[in-house]
Formats: C-alpha cells, sequence, structure tokens
C-alpha cells in the first residue's frame, strides 16, 4: 500500500486545560490515554489483591484473611482485571490508533466517546465501595461469589453482590458505546481508497470485538437484572421453587462469558501480526485467511458456551454437542497460529521489546490454547473442571494471551504515543523477568490442579504445599516486574530520546506517517489511499 | 545473550511440559485411578496430553529455527511471500489442518465420546443408590435401597480449629477428614443422586473421576464402581460461600461382609436412637449431647462462644428469639420461634429437618437456651419434636 | 461508501454532561442499593440519593439531547455525521434486542427445560412429588409445598383482551409513523404533525391499558411478580417492554414538538428517523411478547 498523505497540522489547540480537559475531552487521543491510565492503575489494583490471595496460600493453615474476605478477593480481582484492566487497555487502543490506522479525524461519536470513559471509574468504585463500607460496618464487604455470579450462592450473598451487579450494568453500557462508536468509525470513517481488505488487522480484530460485544454484553445485563429481582423483588428466575433453574443462570453467564474471553483477545490477535511484519521487515502473511478466522471465531464462539459447566449434569447429546464445537475453535485459531509463524518464516528479524513480547506471547498463549483443548474434552473435564488446571489454563490465555499482548502493544506505539523512546533495556529486562516468573507462577499450578487442588478455597491440604510454596513466590517476582514497566512507562512519558515518525525501521500503516507524538487533531483533511 | 535465554526458557518449558505426558508418577498426574471412570479418564488425559506436547513441541522447534536463523543481525534478507501461490503450495497448507481435524474428531473425538457415554450410564446394572445432599457446609448421606435402606447420615469436618488456624501441628489429614466417611462395598456400581439445600456444590472425589453438581431443588447423578479397598478422599468444587474450603468427602471402601458389618451395626444405633427419642431425658444428658452438636454443626456460623459474626450470622447469646417460647400450649410450633428457625431455616440459616435426629434437635435447641451465656431454663424433649414432624 | 474525501467531519466541544451523567448514574445506583437493603445502616438515606441521582440524569439527558438539537439546527451535521448517527443508532437498537434475547431465552428455558425436568424427576428421590410440569406454571413450590412456600395461585393472562387490543393499537402506530414520515418526506406539515400526534396517543392509550392490566391482574387474577416462573416472565418481559415504550412514547412527544417547530426538511431528519426505528423496534418486540408470553 501506499499513500498520500495530505495532513495538515492545525496549530492551535482548542481545548480547555489542567483537569477539565480530561473531564470534558471529545478527543479520541486524550481518551485514549485515559482508558489506558485507568487500565494500568486498576491492573495494579487487581494484581495487588492477588498478591494477598498468594501470600494467603503462600503455606496451609488460615494466616492473613478470613475465607469470607479470601472469597471477596479472587472474585474482584477477576472483575478487575477482566473488565478494568484488559478491555479498558485494549478500547485505549481503539481509541488512539483506530482513528490514525484508518485515516479519520476522530471517533465517529466523540461525546459518547468520553460518555464510555467516564462510565468506568464510578463502575470501579461500585465494585470496591464494599469493601470500605464494611470498615463502617455496613454490610459485609465486597462481592464474594467468584468472578461468575452463580445463583443461588449470590442471591444468599450479602450487599456486595448488588454493588457487584451495578457495576457490571456501568461497565456493560460502557462497553456497548464504546462498540457503537467502534462500529460507526470503521463503517463510516474509512480514508478514501481504504476499503475494509485494506485495513489493518486491528480494525478487524475491533470491529468482530464490537459485534461480539453488542450481542453478548446485553445479555449478561439482563442476566444480572434477573439475579437482582430474584434478590429483592420475590421473582424465581434462578429458583427451583417456582420452577426457575440455579443452571439457567449458568447458561446465561457464559452465553456472555465465552464471547467474553475472544473479546479480551480479539484486539490483541489484530495488532499482533502488525507487530510481527514491523519486527520481521517483511508483509503479513495470508492477510484475507486470518481475516475469515477471525470471524470464523467470533462466529463460533457464541453457539459453545456450556463447556463452563459440563459437570452440572445435561443430556448426552447436548455434552457431545458442546464438546465438539469447542474442539472446533481450534481449527481457525491453528489457522492463525499458522499465519503468525509464518509471517516471521524467513524474514529478517529484530529483537526490541515489542518483538520479544510479540514472540513470547505466540509461546505461551500456544501453551494455554491448547490446554483449552484439552479441557474441551468433557469426560477428562469432569477431573480438571474448577481446579487449578484450569486456573493455570486461564491464565496462560488471560496473562499471558492478554496482558503480554496488551504490553507488546504498550511497548510498540509508546514512542509514537508519547513521541519519545522508552528505555530499551529496562523494556528487555520487564520481558525476561514476566516471561519466566509467569511460568514459574503458573506451571506449578497445572500439577496442583492434577493432583486434586480445587480453586477458589483459602486453605489447602498438605499434599499441595510444595506447589504453592514455589507458585506465591514466583508470582510475587511477578508483581515486582511490573513495577519496571510502571517505571518505564513513565519515564517515557516525561522525556526521553525523540521518537522518528517511522519509529520502528520496518513500520507500515498510516499511523506511522503522522509526527510522534501525532498532532492534536490526527486527519483534518483525509489522506487518500491508493 | 538473548538467544542464549530463548533457548534455555525453551528447554525449560519443554521439559516441564514433558513431565505431564512421560511422568507415570501419579504426584505429577491425577491420582491413582479406583473406578473404571477414573482408569478411562487418566487414559484419555495422558493420551491429551501426549498429542498437545507433539503439537506445541513441533510448533516451538519450527519457531526457534526461523528466530535462530532468520535474523536482521545475521543479516537475513526477508522473503517477500504473503502466502502459498502455486497449488501444490496451497496443498501443503493444508496438511496441517487435515491433521488437526483428524486430531480433534477422530484421535480425540471418538476415545472423549466412549467415555462420556460411559459417565453417563448411571442407571444400568446398578446395584445399589445412595442419595448425598450437600448443604453448607458439610455433605450428609442416605442409602436408599437393599439392606443398608434408611441408613442416613450427616458427615462433618473434623480438623480443630487450632490446626486451621496454626496453633497446633496439622495432621496427616488435614482438612480432608470427617466424622462419619461415606461406607460402600468394593466391586459394586453404586449409582449416586445428588442434591443441594442451599446453594451449589459439586461432590468430587478425585481418584473416581467422578464429579457432579448438586443443585438446589434438582436431581443430578452419576456413580462409582470402586474396585479397591481403601479410604479415599476428595472435596466440594463448587465455590459454595465461606466454608467451600472446609467440605470434604471422604469415602471407605471396604469388602461385602465389612460392609454388611457395618450395617448392621448402623441399623442397631438407628433403633436404640428412635428409642431414644420417645425417653425422657435429663438436662444434664441433653446439654452434654446438645455442646456435641452445636460445635460440630452451628459453630462455624454463629462460634463456639455464640457470639456469631454479625451482621452476616447473628448472635445465639442474648438472643431475644432464642428466649422466646418455642411452642403454644397445645404443643404446636410458633412461626418465628426458635425452635422454628432450627427446625425450617430461614435465608442462610439452614434447615435442620431433615439433617439433625429428634434427639440431635431437642438437644442443641436445650443447649443454646441454657449456655452460651444464655439463661432461659426450660428444656425441649425430643418426644416433643418428634410430635411435630 | 469511503471512496471520495467527505470533507470536515464535525468534532464537538468539550463537553461537562457525559461525566454528570456518569456521577448521576453512581449517586442512583448507591442510592436504590441502599433502598433496597433494609437491614443495612443508611437504608433510609437510599430513596433520596436514587432520586437525587435521577435528577441528575434526567438533567443531563435533558442538555445534552438540547445541544445535540441546537447543533443539528445550527447546521453542523451533513451528510457524513448523519450517516455515524444511522449505523450508531442500528447498532443501539441491535444491543437492545439482545437485551430482550436474554428475558425470552429465560422464559423458553423455563417453558421447555426446568419446569419439565422439575416434574419429570423419580418421584422417589424429589421433594416435589406430584407437581405437573405444565405451563403456565408457578413451579413445584406453588402445587405441593403449600404450607412452605407462599407462592399464590393465579389466574393466567388472556391474549384476547386486552393484549389483542395493545396489538392492534401498536401495529396502527406503526402505520402511523410511517404515513407521518411519508408527510416528511414529501414536505407536508400537517400530514407529519398530525401522524406523529395519532402514534403518541396511540402509544399513550398502549401505556393506558397496560397499566389497567397489571391493576387487573396483581388485584383479580392473583397474579404478581412472586409467582413463580410465570409470574416472574410475564412481567419482567411486559414489564420491560413497557418501559421502551414509555421512553418511545417521551422521544415521540419530543420529535412531535420539534416538527410543529419546523425542525427536519425532507432531506434531514435523523432525529425523526431514529425515532421511529425505536418505535418499529419496540412494536417487533411486541409482537414477540404475544406470541409467547400470551398466546402460545
Ligand atoms: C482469553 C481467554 C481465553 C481463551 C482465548 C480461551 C481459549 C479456550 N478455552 Fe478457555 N477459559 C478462559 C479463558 C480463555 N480460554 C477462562 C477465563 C476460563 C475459566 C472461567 C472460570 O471458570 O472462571 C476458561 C475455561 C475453559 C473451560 C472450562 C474449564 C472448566 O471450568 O472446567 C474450557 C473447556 O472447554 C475452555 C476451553 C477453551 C478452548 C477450547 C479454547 C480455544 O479457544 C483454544 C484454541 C487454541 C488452540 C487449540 C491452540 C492452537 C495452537 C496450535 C495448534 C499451536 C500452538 C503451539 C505453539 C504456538 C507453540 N476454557
Ligand atoms: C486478565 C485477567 C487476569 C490477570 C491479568 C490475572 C493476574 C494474576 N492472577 Fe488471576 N484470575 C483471573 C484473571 C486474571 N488474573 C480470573 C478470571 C480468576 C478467577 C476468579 C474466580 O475464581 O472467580 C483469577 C484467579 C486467580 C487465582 C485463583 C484464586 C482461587 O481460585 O482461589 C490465582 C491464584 O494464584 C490468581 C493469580 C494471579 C496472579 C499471580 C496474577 C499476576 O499476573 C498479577 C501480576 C500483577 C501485579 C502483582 C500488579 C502489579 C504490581 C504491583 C501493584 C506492585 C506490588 C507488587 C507486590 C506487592 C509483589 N488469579
Ligand atoms: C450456614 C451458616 C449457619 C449455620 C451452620 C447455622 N446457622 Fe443459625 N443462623 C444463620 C443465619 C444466617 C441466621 C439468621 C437468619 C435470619 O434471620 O435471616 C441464623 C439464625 C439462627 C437463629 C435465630 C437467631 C436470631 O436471633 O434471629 C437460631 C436460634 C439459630 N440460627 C440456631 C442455629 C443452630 C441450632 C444451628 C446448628 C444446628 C445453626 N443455627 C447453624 C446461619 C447459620
Ligand atoms: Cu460446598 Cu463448595
Ligand atoms: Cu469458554
Amino acid at each position: 500500500m501506499s499513500y498520500t498523505t495530505t495532513a495538515h497540522h492545525d496549530a492551535h489547540e482548542d481545548h480547555p486545560s489542567g483537569i477539565m480537559r480530561w473531564l470534558t475531552t471529545t478527543n479520541h487521543k486524550d481518551i485514549g490515554t485515559m482508558y489506558l491510565i485507568f487500565a494500568l492503575i486498576m491492573f495494579m489494583v487487581g494484581g495487588s489483591m492477588i498478591m494477598l490471595v498468594r501470600a494467603e496460600l503462600f503455606q496451609p493453615g488460615m494466616q492473613l484473611v478470613q475465607p469470607e474476605f479470601f472469597n471477596q478477593l479472587i472474585g474482584v480481582h477477576a472483575l478487575i482485571m477482566i473488565f478494568m484492566a484488559l478491555m479498558p487497555a485494549a478500547t485505549g487502543f481503539a481509541n488512539w490508533m483506530l482513528p490514525l490506522q484508518i485515516g479519520a479525524p476522530d471517533m465517529a461519536l466523540p461525546r459518547l466517546n468520553n460518555w464510555g470513559f467516564w462510565l468506568l471509574p464510578p463502575a470501579a468504585i461500585l465494585l470496591t465501595l464494599p469493601y470500605i463500607l464494611a470498615l463502617f460496618g455496613i454490610g459485609d464487604g465486597a462481592i464474594a461469589t467468584g468472578w461468575t455470579f452463580y445463583a443461588p450462592l449470590s442471591v444468599q450473598g450479602g450487599i456486595g453482590v448488588d454493588f457487584a451487579i451495578f457495576a457490571v450494568h456501568l461497565l456493560g453500557i460502557s462497553s456497548v458505546m464504546g462498540s457503537i462508536n467502534v462500529i460507526v468509525t470503521i463503517f463510516n470513517m474509512r480514508a478514501p481508497g481504504m476499503t475494509l481488505m485494506k485495513m489493518p488487522m486491528f480494525a478487524w480484530g475491533w470491529l468482530i470485538t464490537a459485534f461480539l460485544l453488542i450481542a453478548t454484553i446485553p445479555v449478561l445485563a439482563g442476566a444480572v437484572t434477573m439475579l437482582l429481582t430474584d434478590r429483592h423483588f420475590g421473582t424465581h428466575f434462578f429458583d427451583a421453587a417456582g420452577g426457575g433453574d440455579p443452571i439457567m443462570f449458568q447458561h446465561l453467564f457464559w452465553f456472555f462469558g465465552h464471547p467474553e474471553v475472544y473479546i479480551l483477545l480479539l484486539p490483541v490477535w489484530g495488532f499482533m501480526p502488525q507487530i510481527l511484519q514491523t519486527f520481521a521487515r517483511k508483509p503479513m502473511y495470508g492477510y484475507k485467511v486470518q481475516v475469515y478466522s477471525l470471524w470464523a471465531i467470533g462466529a463460533l464462539s457464541v453457539v459453545v458456551w456450556a463447556h463452563h459447566f459440563f459437570t452440572v449434569g445435561m443430556p448426552v447429546p447436548a455434552l457431545l454437542y458442546f464438546m465438539y464445537s469447542t474442539m472446533a475453535i481450534s481449527i481457525p485459531l491453528a489457522v492463525l497460529f499458522y499465519c503468525w509463524i509464518a509471517t516471521i518464516w524467513r524474514g529478517s528479524m529484530s529483537f526490541e521489546t515489542p518483538m520479544l513480547f510479540a514472540v513470547g506471547w505466540i509461546i505461551l498463549f500456544g501453551i494455554g490454547g491448547l490446554t483449552g483443548l484439552v479441557l474441551a474434552d468433557v469426560a477428562a473435564d469432569a477431573q480438571y473442571h474448577h481446579t487449578y488446571f484450569v486456573v493455570a489454563h486461564f491464565h496462560y490465555t488471560l496473562f499471558a494471551g492478554g496482558i503480554m499482548g496488551i504490553m507488546a502493544g504498550v511497548y510498540y506505539w509508546l514512542p509514537k504515543m508519547t513521541g519519545h523512546m522508552y528505555n530499551e533495556k529496562l523494556g528487555k529486562l520487564h520481558f525476561w523477568l514476566t516471561a519466566i516468573s509467569f511460568n514459574l507462577t503458573f506451571i506449578p499450578q497445572f500439577f496442583l490442579g492434577l493432583a486434586g487442588m480445587p480453586r477458589r478455597i483459602p486453605d489447602y491440604a498438605l499434599q499441595f504445599s510444595e506447589f504453592n510454596m514455589i507458585s506465591s513466590i514466583a508470582a510475587f517476582v511477578l508483581g515486582a516486574a511490573q513495577l519496571l514497566f510502571v517505571y518505564n512507562i513513565i519515564s517515557c512519558a516525561r522525556g526521553g530520546k525523540k521518537a522518528t515518525d517511522q519509529v520502528w525501521e520496518g513500520a507500515q500503516g498510516l499511523e506511522w506517517t503522522l509526527p510522534s507524538p501525532p498532532p492534536y487533531h490526527s486527519f483534518t483533511e483525509q489522506p487518500v489511499v491508493k | 545473550m538473548v538467544m542464549q535465554w530463548i533457548k534455555k526458557t525453551g528447554m525449560f518449558l519443554v521439559l516441564a511440559f514433558a513431565s505431564f505426558a512421560v511422568n507415570a508418577e501419579y504426584a505429577w498426574n491425577f491420582p491413582k485411578p479406583v473406578t473404571p471412570m477414573a482408569l478411562d479418564t487418566l487414559h484419555v488425559h495422558n493420551k491429551f496430553m501426549l498429542i498437545t506436547m507433539i503439537l506445541f513441541v513441533v510448533v516451538l522447534a519450527i519457531m526457534i529455527y526461523s528466530i535462530v536463523n532468520h535474523r536482521k543481525s545475521r543479516n537475513y534478507q526477508a522473503a517477500t511471500f504473503t502466502g502459498p501461490r502455486t497449488r501444490p503450495q496451497v496443498l501443503w497448507t493444508l496438511v496441517p489442518f487435515a491433521i488437526l481435524l483428524y486430531i480433534d474428531f477422530i484421535l480425540m473425538g471418538i476415545p472423549a465420546y466412549h467415555s462420556v457415554v460411559m459417565m453417563e450410564d448411571t442407571k444400568n446394572n446398578a446395584d445399589m443408590v445412595i442419595k448425598v445432599n450437600g448443604s453448607q457446609w458439610r455433605w450428609s448421606y442416605e442409602y436408599m435401597d437393599g439392606d443398608a435402606q434408611g441408613i442416613k447420615f450427616v458427615s462433618n469436618l473434623t480438623t480443630p480449629q487450632e490446626q486451621i488456624t496454626n496453633e497446633a501441628e496439622k495432621g496427616e489429614h488435614y482438612l480432608l477428614e470427617v466424622d462419619n466417611p461415606l461406607v460402600l462395598p468394593v466391586d459394586k456400581k453404586v449409582r449416586i443422586l445428588l442434591t443441594a439445600s442451599d446453594v451449589i456444590h459439586n461432590w468430587w472425589v478425585p481418584a473416581f473421576g467422578a464429579s457432579r453438581d448438586a443443585i438446589p431443588g434438582f436431581l443430578r447423578e452419576t456413580w462409582v464402581k470402586v474396585e479397591e479397598e481403601g479410604t479415599y478422599r476428595g472435596q466440594c468444587k463448587e465455590l459454595c460461600g465461606k466454608g467451600h474450603g472446609y467440605m470434604p468427602v471422604v469415602v471407605k471402601a471396604v469388602p461385602q461382609e465389612e460392609f454388611d458389618v457395618w450395617v448392621a451395626d448402623q441399623k442397631q444405633q438407628m433403633a436404640a436412637n428412635t428409642a431414644g427419642a420417645d425417653k425422657e431425658w435429663t438436662k444434664d444428658e441433653l446439654m452434654a449431647l446438645g455442646k456435641d452438636v452445636y460445635t460440630k454443626n452451628c459453630a462455624v456460623c454463629h462460634q463456639v462462644s455464640g457470639a456469631g459474626l454479625p451482621p452476616a450470622f447473628p448472635a445465639l447469646t442474648g438472643s431475644k428469639l432464642v428466649a422466646e417460647p418455642n411452642l403454644d400450649s397445645d404443643g404446636k410450633l410458633l412461626k418465628d420461634s426458635h425452635l422454628d428457625r432450627v427446625l425450617n431455616g430461614k435465608g442462610v440459616m439452614p434447615a435442620w429437618k431433615a439433617t439433625l435426629s429428634d434427639s440431635d434437635i431437642a438437644a442443641v435447641v436445650t443447649y443454646e437456651r441454657n449456655a452460651l451465656g444464655n439463661a432461659v431454663g426450660d428444656v425441649l424433649q425430643p418426644a416433643q419434636v418428634k410430635a411435630l414432624r | 461508501m469511503a471512496t471520495q474525501s467527505q470533507g470536515h467531519y464535525f468534532v464537538p466541544n468539550p463537553s461537562l454532561y457525559p461525566f454528570i451523567l456518569s456521577a448521576g448514574l453512581l449517586v442512583m445506583a448507591a442510592g436504590f442499593i441502599f433502598s433496597v437493603n433494609e437491614s443495612v445502616p443508611g437504608h433510609s438515606a437510599g430513596s433520596w440519593m436514587m432520586l437525587g441521582g435521577l435528577g441528575v440524569i434526567l438533567a443531563m439527558i435533558f442538555l445534552w439531547l438540547g445541544k445535540v438539537i441546537a447543533e443539528s439546527q445550527g447546521g453542523h451535521y451533513k451528510t457524513w455525521e448523519d450517516k455515524s448517527f444511522r449505523w450508531g443508532m442500528m447498532a443501539f437498537i441491535a444491543s437492545e434486542v439482545a437485551f430482550f434475547a436474554a428475558f425470552f431465552g429465560a422464559l423458553f428455558y423455563m417453558r421447555v427445560i426446568s419446569v419439565p425436568e422439575l416434574a419429570g424427576f423419580d418421584p422417589e428421590f424429589t421433594p416435589y412429588k406430584d407437581f405437573l410440569g405444565a405451563w403456565p406454571s408457578a413451579g413445584p413450590g406453588g402445587v405441593v409445598l403449600g404450607t412452605e412456600y407462599t407462592t399464590a395461585q393465579f389466574t393466567p393472562m388472556g391474549a384476547w383482551g386486552i393484549p389483542a387490543i395493545n396489538t392492534l393499537i401498536l401495529l396502527t402506530s406503526g402505520a402511523t409513523v410511517t404515513w407521518a414520515h411519508w408527510g416528511l418526506l414529501k414536505n407536508k406539515r400537517s400530514q407529519l404533525v398530525m401522524g406523529l400526534f395519532l402514534t403518541v396517543v396511540l402509544g399513550l392509550l398502549f401505556i393506558a391499558l397496560q397499566a389497567y392490566e397489571y391493576h387487573h391482574a396483581y388485584n383479580e387474577l392473583g397474579l404478581t411478580l412472586q409467582a413463580g416462573a410465570y409470574g416472574s416472565t410475564f412481567f419482567m418481559l411486559t414489564g420491560f417492554h413497557g418501559f421502551h415504550v414509555t421512553l418511545g412514547t417521551i422521544m415521540l412527544i419530543v420529535i412531535l414538538l420539534r416538527s410543529m417547530k419546523g425542525h427536519f426538511s425532507p432531506e434531514h431528519h435523523f432525529g425523526f428517523e431514529g425515532v421511529a426505528w425505536y418505535w418499529h423496534f419496540v412494536d417487533v418486540v411486541w409482537l414477540g411478547l404475544f406470541v409467547f408470553v400470551y398466546w402460545l
């Protein structure tokens, strides 16, 4: 592709200054920055919570927390990491990069965009407020049902459940607003000549994410609304005595919950091939096939949800259907792996931090995916289900596949966003520390699960002691390593070597034709793509 | 430098993963299987692990080759292909996916099909039926047919609180020990029906390969056929509140003869119990039994001292409700009385009617009214409780 | 689509409304939570917080939409912006469809799976021994364990009374909006205003009849929100639908007033079309309700 850029750069930046700039902004870059900073802060908060959990699990016996508080910690950890760290980070990238990549002046609905962001802090407050209220004797703390809200435990639960329900409502509205914006931007704001099949892969990843969000988030909203009325207004959706069924909640939750895991990763699958092609200095392999695979994953993801509760006792045909359809997802994913590896194959690779993260990501996410494939087997899942084997599986997909993917993106785009180069040495150190301590944290958990340690228990039998100890120590190193990441970002934002427009030697795409950092109004005149 | 790191971590990963499939030691794998289902599950699992291992190693090897050779620092010139171009090339790219389809649906799919069918075949040729009820936070068992019909009991965690709070040395079966284990004869197919009285629980013994949810109001089933004598331990696997980690399952598999002896023993005790319900108890007897019942069943929530954990679990010490009378002048149960609450529960407070015997209930109510800092003074006789059923 | 450069895209000025709106939502949600949890200290303040939050929300929506209308009248929105709104509205309605799908899903699940399953368990083992799994159902608790559960016996709502009339009303209103739209396209203002006015009247009529139906259900049929599977799904589905009709009617009133002020032109009237789409969507949901909740 080649471009003729006619971006003329306004000198004036007409916006209020100070805090008002951020509260009121309608600028896609400002909003993207807020999303990213919010995600980083919440990653710290969610991570600190789980550090407390790992400390408690360091050895058998109850040391630091009460079982009730332990349950609150794990559920809120998960809700924060998924809804307030990983999702906002991906949305932040969408805001920053989509308009730049497709040559748009801004996101299509800027005021809505601002609202989408400003719904997040209230949601974070709602989710964590019960902890603070409990200190003053109001209620008994945050939601203690795990992130899955399973009825009737959640019907029985305290005030924390209500707060979590409304937090989910606000997060849901935020995601729907964000998705509407992405869809409209992609369909309506592309630069002349930028046909759909010329779009950067990141736009495709996000487009499908947005569709999935619009189709599934409202179902979650409906499910928690039924939960709310069951709790307070006497409905019987999840109560056998009225003809309802607790398992119905699981169906509704996972109808959202399973697509959610792809919602989290589709944006990453979008920009990752872009990073690979940049550092392999070789065009992306199988663009079209990748696009079709992303669509296939999106479509399959909404028909496999029941693999999360194989042990509730479904009829055999249902078990078989959900098993085979789940296995089918491995085909498009394998296509993606094939294309990623073929992209770097016979390239001319160099290993700056983003590339280290990208390559490490393929391998580690591969482990997550392959263990997922094994979980899909109904018979074996009876053993794996709700053990640490599953915990290890989803941290390989969520932390390695999600967070480490996002980190690759951060290092890749940080010079473009701030105009400065980050500290490369520190970045590499961060990668190696993260990759190694991550494996040391979660590989023992595979063995714990096989040996029979259930998840969500604050205390365990003696035979699990050694692995838990290794896992905890490694988790502390993993946590500490993230401080390097934060330090590197902050120092990069404050100064450093100037970044060039193209930043990376092999970088391709419209965003690299603008200066680093790009002007406040990116493309007032749209570029023409030939 | 970077290269060596990659090699090292690569090796590490391969080794770590290899131990999954290769290492037959049970410490690194599922516990030793003792039922046909568990054995089948173990085979399926080993096979899958081997397959995924091979996939992983193959792909990793390709990647490492590429990372080592196709680098800028080695002056490797980048190719420019973006997809397969010639027909043979297209066919070549399809081969891996054909293999993957084969793996998914033939190599993994067919054994999985047979396992599922076997797993769900709970009724055919079942020798006996047991009903398992999960409640916060204990299992109770009831034998539904044969000689053992009518035997039922509650199975509570026996690990002392001091071990949990690290004030005492932890025992060998820390957290996996109960007062009344489920007793099963070996080599008999046992159909297990599951239900729950409050929230969802999951009855799981790793060595049996059986794991099934117990859902309030619904019936679910699974089966076991233990082929080896021994004591097997597992635990509740579905988050069920604060005591989720303290809800072990212990099963004793014994030869048929031993089982018969055990059944006879239980029957005798039951007869003694019903007789006990009809006799007049002294206050001391009630208080002694009551204390026992209270520490086993109630202290998790209301605490040993009776102080509770307000606001979640109310204090019984000084409770207004406890001070009110239980029965009206005709011996009818008063609504929202102490006894009503214990029999029928309310919200999180479990209903004990089905789980505890008449003497247990009479004793624990008497105990709560006259200990834990309360001094109501009256006693409740088992016969009075029996009359309410 | 995007083949030639489309000129300048309108990016609105910075605005504080979204931020305040979110703060209002936070206060309302917290207030609601306090107001429904009786045992929690602060319970009494809950309702006031909720009302305060609601006030803020309404004020913000009013101001925000007012600004949008002003921008529209100010000629800031051209074809390009207009297209964004259309895509946006479609995506929004799609999300609403998914929301209703959750409740329809619950209805089907209970009718097809959980109620028959509860009735089908081996009577030797289940607590619900002689429960018949027929629909409408209040669930086994309402039939067997009469002393322990207080689920009332009820009469289900028939389809051919008020619901059938309401169906006609909504279908007619769909036609009147379309008629109004034709008027707008042909620049016949009186037809536009008349059509919208009729639609608003029909919408209000629908709401009134629905309110009467609820009154009837509670006071004469014993059909309440607490009446098991049937009561839960009946009131949640019709209730959320009724809420959407109310919103739709308010939006119709707004565009009616705007039409009377002379807003909208045959070329530029996204405001009108957005509301009309929404109204049609509400219509279609009702048809689903009529068939699956009332009739079958
Ligand atoms: C982003 C997150 C994410 C992703 C992508 C996935 C991907 C998959 N997951 Fe996972 N999963 C979770 C997050 C995720 N999962 C979470 C959070 C839970 C637990 C929720 C809870 O209970 O709290 C869970 C639980 C979970 C279960 C339920 C387990 C249980 O509770 O009993 C199952 C069962 O089928 C499953 C299956 C799968 C499958 C088949 C995939 C497939 O998509 C994977 C497909 C990929 C492949 C098959 C890899 C193909 C690659 C190659 C062929 C080469 C690879 C090798 C190298 C590169 C070296 N997952
Ligand atoms: C995106 C999702 C995501 C992410 C990133 C993580 C990150 C981590 N998770 Fe989490 N986790 C989940 C999603 C995620 N998790 C989910 C969905 C569950 C299931 C919950 C449920 O059962 O309902 C779960 C549950 C879960 C459990 C199981 C709890 C249980 O079942 O009892 C464990 C246990 O080890 C765990 C560990 C970790 C660790 C060590 C990290 C680390 O990677 C975190 C590293 C980050 C930091 C530590 C923060 C940064 C550093 C600082 C702020 C400096 C301070 C550092 C120190 C004090 C050392 N997680
Ligand atoms: C799962 C935790 C739990 C267990 C175990 C438990 N209770 Fe309770 N109990 C509660 C809760 C919660 C309440 C409050 C119920 C309510 O009023 O909503 C309660 C209330 C009570 C009350 C009424 C107190 C009052 O002042 O209102 C009595 C009496 C009581 N329980 C006795 C018992 C006895 C006897 C046992 C054991 C045989 C027992 N409880 C076991 C949770 C428990
Ligand atoms: Cu019972 Cu967990
Ligand atoms: Cu899933």
